[in-house]
C-alpha cells in the first residue's frame, strides 16, 4: 500500500519542501518503493546492540576557550540573496 | 616534454630539470580540458586563477609543486564558484578554502578547475548534475560513475593526473572503477571534512583519484592529517605512505569475501578480480575464503542513514543567508519551501523526503535506529575478518560502466549497484579501488578494504599490483 497524501504532505511540510497537489501520487508511489527497500532490516538480528552513529569510536576533544572567528559579517552577508543594515532579509513574520 | 599521461614522479622529474615548467603543465591541462569539453566533466575550468597558481607554484618544493589537477565541485575554493553540482548554489562563491584545498594549495598543486559530481553527491551515475551528465570516455555513451564522475573522467581522459573527490557510499572507488582509474578512499577521520560541502557527515570522507597508486600516494600524503576545524578528524599521525609503497607482499592474507561474488555480479567482472587475485597470489600474498554474514543488509541501513543525515545538513539550504531564493514569498514558510522545491533536483528531493520520513516521529525506532543497530552488525562483520587477514577483497562495482540513461528512472536498482561499496563507509574504513583488467573493453575495479589506518598497506598493494600488470596504464582510444 502507498504512502497517502496525508504523510506525504506531512512529511514535505517537515522537509520544508513545497509540493504541488499534482504531485502527490507520484512522491507517494516513489517513496512507498523506497520505503518498501527497508522492510528487509526487520529480518536482522538486532538484540542487544547498540547503534552505532558513528564510525570510529571517537571521543570529543576540547580545545581553548579562545577566540578564533574573526568578524566575517560583510564577507557571509555578500552571500544573502537580500540583506539590509548588516541583517538578513526575511519576509515579514509578526503582523 | 612528458606525455600527458605521465605519471606525477616523472612530471616533477620533468619539473625540476626544467624541462617543462608549471606554467606549460597548467596550459596543457586547461588545452585538454577544453579539447574534451564533451565529455562535461567540469563545471568550472578556471584559466587566469590556475596560471596564477602555476607562477606561485615556482616557490614551492615537493612532489606536487607545479602538478595540475581538478577539485570536484563540492570542495570550497575561496573566491570561486562552488556549486555542489547543485542550482541551489549555481551562484555561490565560496567564501574560505576547505581544508583540502588549502593543504594542495600549499603543496604548490595547480587547480586548473572544478570537476562535475552527481548533485550534493548523491548518485551513482553523475546523471544528477544540475549541470548534465558526464561521459565515460572509454565509452561516451556510458556513465563514468558517480558521485565523482567528473573527476574519475578527467582523470581517465588525460586531462588532469589526479582530481579531488569524495565518498560517502563508493563516490570515489565505483567511478574510479568505471573509468579505469585508482581511487582512494581514506578512514574516516583521515581527512578533513572542512569545506567540504555535508551531505552525510558520519560518513562523508575526502580522496583522491588518480592514474596509480603511487600518485595516490603523493595526493594523500598531502591532504591526510588533523584539522581541529573538523571534530571528527583523527588526532594520530600519518603513516608514510611512500615509504611502504614498495614493500614486498610475502605473508599478506587477502580475504576474499564471498558475498561480494554473489547474485548481481558480472562474471566477466567476477573473473577479471579473481585474475587480479591470482597476480597478488603470485606477489606473495595468500588468498583466505572470508564470509560478512551481514553484507546484504548494507544498501538498506546505507539508504536510511544517508537521507536521514542529509535531510538533517540540507535544512541549511533556506534561501536566506546563501543559495537560491524565491521570487516574492508570502511567509517565511513560503520562502523556505519553495526556494528548496525550485532548486534542488529529484534524487536530492527524494533522499530529504526518505530521511525526514525515517527520522519522523513514530517511525524513528523502526527505521533510523534499527538500520544503527544493523550498522554496529556489518562494522562487526569486518572486525571479526580482520582478525585472521589483513585486506578485505571483490569487485567495486557488480559491473562495468553502464549506459547513460538505463538506471537513471529506477532509483532501487541505481541504489542496488553500491552493494559492495557502501558497507565499507558504515564500518568508516579505507578503501582502495585498483584497475583488474576490462570486460568487452570497459574497466573492471578490485575494491581492497582495510582496517582503519591501514592505507599505507591499500597503496603497497595496488602499486605492486600495478608494477606486474598494464591495466592502469592503458588510454581510451582517442585520449593519447
Amino acid at each position: 500500500m502507498n504512502l497517502d497524501h496525508a504523510t506525504v504532505r506531512h512529511i514535505a511540510r517537515l522537509a520544508r519542501l513545497a509540493l504541488p497537489d499534482g504531485e502527490l501520487d507520484a512522491v507517494s508511489a516513489d517513496l512507498t518503493q523506497v520505503l518498501h527497500l527497508f522492510d528487509e532490516l526487520q529480518t536482522a538480528n538486532v538484540e542487544g546492540l547498540n547503534p552505532l552513529a558513528h564510525p570510529l569510536d571517537v571521543t570529543v576533544t576540547l580545545r581553548d576557550d579562545a577566540v578564533t572567528e574573526t568578524d566575517r559579517s560583510e564577507t557571509l552577508l555578500a552571500l544573502a540573496p537580500e540583506s539590509q543594515g548588516g541583517y538578513y532579509l526575511v519576509p515579514k513574520v509578526i503582523e | 616534454m612528458s606525455a600527458p599521461f605521465a605519471s606525477i614522479d616523472a612530471l616533477a622529474a620533468d619539473l625540476a630539470a626544467r624541462r617543462v615548467s608549471a606554467r606549460d603543465l597548467a596550459e596543457r591541462a586547461l588545452a585538454n580540458a577544453r579539447r574534451h569539453a564533451h565529455l562535461n566533466a567540469f563545471i568550472g575550468v578556471d584559466p587566469e586563477r590556475a596560471l596564477a597558481a602555476a607562477e606561485r607554484a615556482g616557490n614551492a618544493r615537493g612532489p606536487l609543486a607545479g602538478i595540475p589537477f581538478a577539485h570536484k565541485d563540492i570542495f570550497c575554493t575561496k573566491g570561486q564558484r562552488t556549486t555542489c553540482a547543485s542550482h541551489v548554489l549555481e551562484n555561490f562563491i565560496a567564501p574560505y578554502d576547505a581544508h583540502v584545498a588549502e593543504r594542495l594549495d600549499a603543496a604548490g598543486a595547480v587547480s586548473i578547475g572544478k570537476t562535475n559530481m552527481d548533485e550534493f553527491a548523491m548518485g551513482s551515475s553523475n546523471e544528477n548534475s544540475a549541470f548534465g551528465a558526464v561521459k565515460n570516455p572509454w565509452d561516451e555513451a556510458r556513465v563514468p560513475g558517480g558521485s565523482s564522475g567528473g573527476s574519475a573522467a578527467a582523470v581517465a581522459a588525460g586531462i588532469v593526473p589526479f582530481a579531488t573527490g569524495t565518498d560517502t557510499g563508493g563516490s570515489i572507488r565505483q567511478p574510479a572503477a568505471f573509468c579505469g582509474v585508482t581511487g582512494l578512499k581514506p578512514t574516516y577521520g583521515r581527512v578533513s571534512r572542512y569545506g567540504m560541502i555535508a551531505y552525510a557527515s558520519s560518513l562523508d570522507c575526502g580522496g583522491v583519484l588518480a592514474r596509480s597508486a603511487a600518485d595516490c600516494a603523493h595526493v594523500f600524503a598531502a591532504i591526510a592529517g588533523h584539522d581541529p576545524r573538523d571534530a571528527t578528524s583523527a588526532a594520530r599521525a600519518v603513516d608514510d605512505v611512500a615509504a611502504s609503497l614498495d614493500a614486498p607482499l610475502a605473508g599478506l592474507r587477502i580475504g576474499v569475501a564471498r558475498e561480494y561474488f554473489g547474485a548481481g555480479v558480472d562474471d566477466g567482472v567476477a573473473a577479471c578480480v579473481r585474475e587480479a587475485l591470482a597476480e597478488l597470489e603470485k606477489l606473495g600474498a595468500t588468498l583466505v575464503d572470508v564470509s560478512l554474514p551481514n553484507a546484504h543488509h548494507a544498501i538498506a541501513a546505507y539508504y536510511v542513514i544517508a537521507p536521514a543525515e542529509a535531510s538533517s545538513n540540507l535544512a541549511r539550504y533556506d534561501g536566506v543567508r546563501y543559495g537560491h531564493r524565491a521570487a516574492q514569498p508570502k511567509s517565511l514558510d513560503d520562502l523556505y519551501s519553495r526556494s528548496r522545491a525550485e532548486s534542488f533536483g529529484a534524487e536530492v528531493k527524494r533522499r530529504i523526503l526518505v530521511g525526514t520520513y525515517v527520522l519522523s516521529a513514530g517511525y524513528y525506532d523502526a527505521y533510523y535506529l534499527r538500520a544503527q543497530k544493523v550498522r554496529r552488525l556489518i562494522a562487526g562483520d569486518f572486525a571479526q575478518a580482520f582478525g585472521d587477514v589483513d585486506l578485505i577483497a571483490g569487485p567495486t562495482a557488480p559491473t562495468t560502466a553502464f549506459r547513460l540513461g538505463e538506471k537513471s528512472n529506477d532509483a532501487i536498482a541505481m541504489y542496488a549497484a553500491d552493494v559492495n561499496t557502501v558497507a565499507v563507509n558504515l564500518a568508516g574504513l579505507p578503501a582502495i579501488s585498483t584497475p583488474a583488467g576490462f570486460v568487452g573493453g570497459l574497466p573492471v575495479g578490485l575494491q581492497l578494504v582495510a582496517p582503519a589506518f591501514a592505507e599505507a598497506r591499500l597503496l603497497n598493494v595496488s602499486h605492486r599490483l600495478q608494477q606486474v600488470t598494464d591495466w592502469h596504464a592503458r588510454r581510451p582510444e582517442g585520449y593519447a
